[in-house]
């Protein structure tokens, strides 16, 4: 499908959510709390057919972090972009392993580098850094006197 | 042309008429011991280097050529730094063990040279088992690397050396049963006897298939006995250890390796003498003026060429093969090698009886 | 470190794979339970050779931080720049001439080949066979002159730069590519004759990591893995970028899903990129070789995202600006890591001496994985 035949396809089965055209493709931004039941809908659905997680990461925007999950359809070849708000002072959000296989290791490396909690993940632990480290490096507010060097 | 026989006739005439016969045993017995240990240590430096010098043939590229010309002096310069490397043992050996093993397997490895003729009228031990002597010994090597493996206290070294053990016992089943297909042309287990035999012909002419069928499995067994590759899970274990002769070094590593090497010379001697007639020239039939042309080259040569020759066979297998997985290397001895070469003994000893071999 | 048993409490062994070894081509390390020679599970334990370099690139600025990527993935070190070009093109809006993408598509195709080989002579030298990683870098070795040539280094280029390419090709550079494509061309049914057509080898690679394409899909898998268990995936296929929306070539697909297939696959794929070379070599256009920039680039606010072919496959660079200098925040979207994670699923059950064929057909690199 299209962008705007995605787009307006988007619009009509998710009426309440804001959807718009990104630089590439059709992004829709919802709440952490409604992250599964769209997933599932994007997923099953025969239209749509999301079946291929190529790109799950996390932007710290200071005041909240947004989870992007980067969605396509091998069947239709139609891309689109997720964006999940979650709160910067308990950040949780529900784990897609169940849909995404692939995301086992790449919410592995959002947990390391930011922090975030991924709630239903079978095995939530550090993966780039050592069990030990402390803090999350990736986030805007991260100090690290002797590692980091301001350039 | 010269002949050793001649020489070594002479020599010992010499000493006879000089000591009595008891000293003269005596002397040469330490002067063929002696002999013996040099023949290891040569023949081990020479084969490790023309692996280096065939390999580098296959690999397009140039092998040692710097110690010495065209390199040959590098395995000199090899042992030598071998030689006053550190031996250290680690502390949780089982001492006697440790040091006994690299004993085992050269002392097996040089008494094989006892039997085996190296030109007409060279040879230490004329046994009459000679065939018999030579596959018995050669499986007491076992017992070396299963000793190095167990008392290396290392898992890993353990794992390599129960696999290297488990290769090894298999193969030398097809090892016998091709030997055996020989044995029954000839008629006898004494390496002269068989010599002899092939005087108008090496057997893998005279006998035509299964001769030859029995030379291929032939080949792939002693590949496989000496841990050569495609067989060599035991040796150059990349994938996950390192073999049995892991917590060797120094001059116990060396041991190990030139073993190794000396092994592989010696079942080639044997396939050698065997299959294609030893230090026997090559004859056809009663063509006498051939035969007679045939003759002028040594039969020091003949037997050298032949052995190198097959030598340098199983080196060309080892850098163009892939390696097998351990348990496709057992899948092939039991289930195909064995009874392909039982099968083939029971033509052959039809053929032998009914005479259908040239 | 954390603590890892040496017997799980059923009595199976977790040995080390790792980090230091001759067949991970890279530090990557892993913990494997198995019972006696059969493998039980995988877990792998990456960061290693974590430079994090996307915190780096939030401080360097858009020309700047290209040079770190080449670092990534070594291997394919042109389509990396080509990658981080081709977003920071798409903020500004540059149009780039038609000589610079035909240059950048040729180099990115010979860095395809010249990967490919080296991943086949390592192949063949873990399972055993070490002589075809000589031969594999004879030729290698007549592309790494071609861009030591014209791009004045043999492993880490930095040639493409946003609006084109860094300096216009050697007046050499066409005849020794046709010099190599001939070269090639007589070499490549011997490597056929050497490895894919050994016994040995086949034993070893056929029927081994078995990946079924609703797990590729599911696993995220990307580039030859996963078109070797029937799923199109070819970025230069289905969403072509630069040079390749006008020429003509094949995606590669085999459907059994075993090492053998992805074997296949990218053998293929070599001969493949030959024939797209061939369609450019004599058709370079006349023109500049860079578009002109401003010197100090700077990407309106918004988010952007390109995806190219890699040769491992699908690469996504996704750039977040905030309209200054620097990066507000990157990802790079590695193939290897997806490749890395369907790892645990092809090997299970498996016996260790399978863990190399396995890995070494994923190809993977490790940096690539960690950056």
């Amino acid at each position: 499908m299209e962008n705007e035949h995605l787009l307006n396809s988007l619009q009509t089965g998710f009426p309440e959510a804001a959807i718009a055209i990104g630089s590439d493709w059709p992004e829709m931004s919802i709440e952490s709390t409604q992250l599964l039941e769209v997933i599932e809908k994007l997923k099953g659905s025969d239209k749509w057919d999301f079946d291929y997680l190529f790109c799950e990461t996390c932007v710290d925007w200071k005041t909240h972090f947004t989870m992007v999950y980067h969605l396509s359809s091998t069947q239709y070849r139609h891309s689109m972009v997720l964006k999940a708000k979650v709160d910067r002072e308990i950040p949780q959000i529900e784990s897609v392993v169940k849909f995404y296989k692939t995301a086992e290791m790449l919410e592995r490396e959002v947990y390391d580098l930011f922090g975030i909690q991924f709630l239903n993940h079978p095995d939530l632990r550090r993966l780039l850094l050592t069990e030990d480290w402390v803090g999350y490096p990736l986030r805007k507010d991260y100090h690290d006197p002797i590692n980091m060097i301001k350039l | 042309m010269f002949s050793i026989e001649k020489i070594l006739n002479s020599f010992h005439e010499w000493l006879s008429s000089m000591l009595n016969q008891n000293m003269v045993m005596l002397l040469e017995m330490a002067l063929i011991a002696f002999f013996a240990i040099t023949l290891f240590a040569t023949l081990g430096l020479v084969l490790v280097y023309l692996e280096r010098k065939v390999s580098a043939f296959i690999q397009i590229r140039k092998g040692p050529n710097r110690v010495g010309p065209f390199g040959i002096f590098q395995t000199t310069a090899d042992t030598l730094k071998l030689i006053v490397k550190e031996s250290f043992m680690p502390d949780s050996v089982d001492k006697f063990l440790y040091q006994l093993a690299p004993f085992i397997v050269m002392i097996t490895a040089m008494l094989l040279l006892a039997p085996l003729p190296f030109a007409r009228g060279v040879q230490i031990w004329n046994i009459n088992i000679g065939v018999f002597y030579v596959t018995a010994v050669s499986s007491l090597s076992v017992i070396g690397i299963l000793m190095a493996g167990w008392a290396s206290n290392n898992k890993y070294s353990l794992l390599g050396a129960m696999r290297s053990g488990a290769q090894i016992v298999s193969y030398e089943l097809s090892a016998g049963m091709a030997i055996l297909s020989i044995i029954v042309l000839t008629g006898s287990l004494n390496l002269q006897d068989i010599i002899a035999s092939q005087e108008n012909g090496w057997w893998i002419f005279k006998g035509h298939i299964p001769a030859i069928v029995a030379f291929v499995i032939y080949i792939i067994a002693v590949t496989a006995e000496t841990n050569r590759a495609p067989f060599d899970l035991a040796e150059a274990e990349s994938e996950l250890t390192g073999g049995f002769h892991t917590e060797y070094a120094g001059m116990r590593f060396a041991l190990f390796f030139l073993a190794e090497y000396i092994n592989i010379f010696i079942v080639c001697a044997i396939g050698a003498t065997l299959f294609f007639g030893g230090w026997m020239p090559f004859h056809i039939g009663n063509w006498e003026a051939f035969n007679h042309v045939m003759d002028f080259i040594p039969s020091s040569i003949w037997f050298f060429g032949k052995t190198f020759f097959l030598i340098i066979l199983i080196m060309w297998f080892r850098w163009t093969f892939p390696r097998l997985r351990v348990d496709q290397l057992l899948n092939l001895e039991w289930k195909y090698l064995l009874p392909i070469s039982m099968l083939n003994l029971l033509v052959m000893t039809l053929i032998a009886i009914k005479g259908w071999h040239f | 470190m954390r603590n890892v048993v040496d017997t799980t409490p059923e009595g199976n062994m977790v040995l080390n794979v790792g980090p230091q070894h001759p067949s991970t081509h890279g530090v990557l390390h892993l913990f494997i339970t198995v019972n006696g020679e059969t493998i039980l599970n995988l877990d792998p334990n990456i960061g290693y050779i974590h430079r994090s370099i996307e915190k780096m690139c939030e401080s360097l600025s858009y020309r700047q931080f290209i040079y770190s990527t080449s670092r990534m993935d070594y291997l394919s070190a042109h389509m990396n720049n080509h990658g981080c070009a081709l977003t920071v093109e798409k903020g500004l809006q540059i149009e780039v001439p038609e000589r610079a993408e035909v240059i950048r598509v040729i180099i990115s195709e010979l860095t395809r080949l010249a990967s490919h080989q080296l991943w086949w002579g390592s192949l063949a030298m873990d399972l055993g066979a070490l002589s075809p990683f000589f031969y594999a870098f004879r030729e290698r070795e007549m592309i790494t002159d071609i861009m030591e040539e014209t791009c004045g280094a043999r492993l880490t280029m930095n040639y493409i730069v946003p609006g084109g390419v860094m300096a216009d090709i050697h007046p050499d550079f066409q005849r020794k590519v046709k010099e190599f494509m001939v070269q090639f061309k007589s070499k490549i049914g011997e490597y056929h004759e050497l490895v894919t057509d050994n016994v040995i080898f086949q034993n070893r690679t056929k029927g081994i990591g078995k990946l079924s394409k609703e797990d590729a899909i599911s696993y995220g898998c990307t580039g030859p893995t996963a078109r070797g268990s029937g799923l199109s995936c070819d970025i230069r296929k289905i969403y072509p970028y630069s040079a390749y929306k006008n020429i003509q070539f094949n995606e590669i697909i085999e459907t059994e899903g075993d090492s053998f297939a992805r074997y296949m696959v990218r053998m293929r794929e070599m001969e493949e990129s030959v024939h797209i070379i061939e369609q450019l070599i004599d058709n370079i256009p006349e023109g500049e070789f860079q578009a002109k920039t401003k010197a100090v680039l700077k990407l309106p606010k918004g988010e952007f995202y390109t995806r190219l072919e890699t040769a491992r496959g699908e690469l996504g660079v996704y750039i977040v600006s905030e309209g200054g200098t620097t990066p507000y925040r990157i990802k790079f979207r590695s193939p290897g890591f997806s490749n890395l994670s369907a790892l645990n699923h092809m090997v299970k059950g498996h016996k260790i001496g399978d863990l190399v064929s396995v890995m070494g057909t994923l190809d993977l690199v490790i940096p690539d994985i960690d950056r």
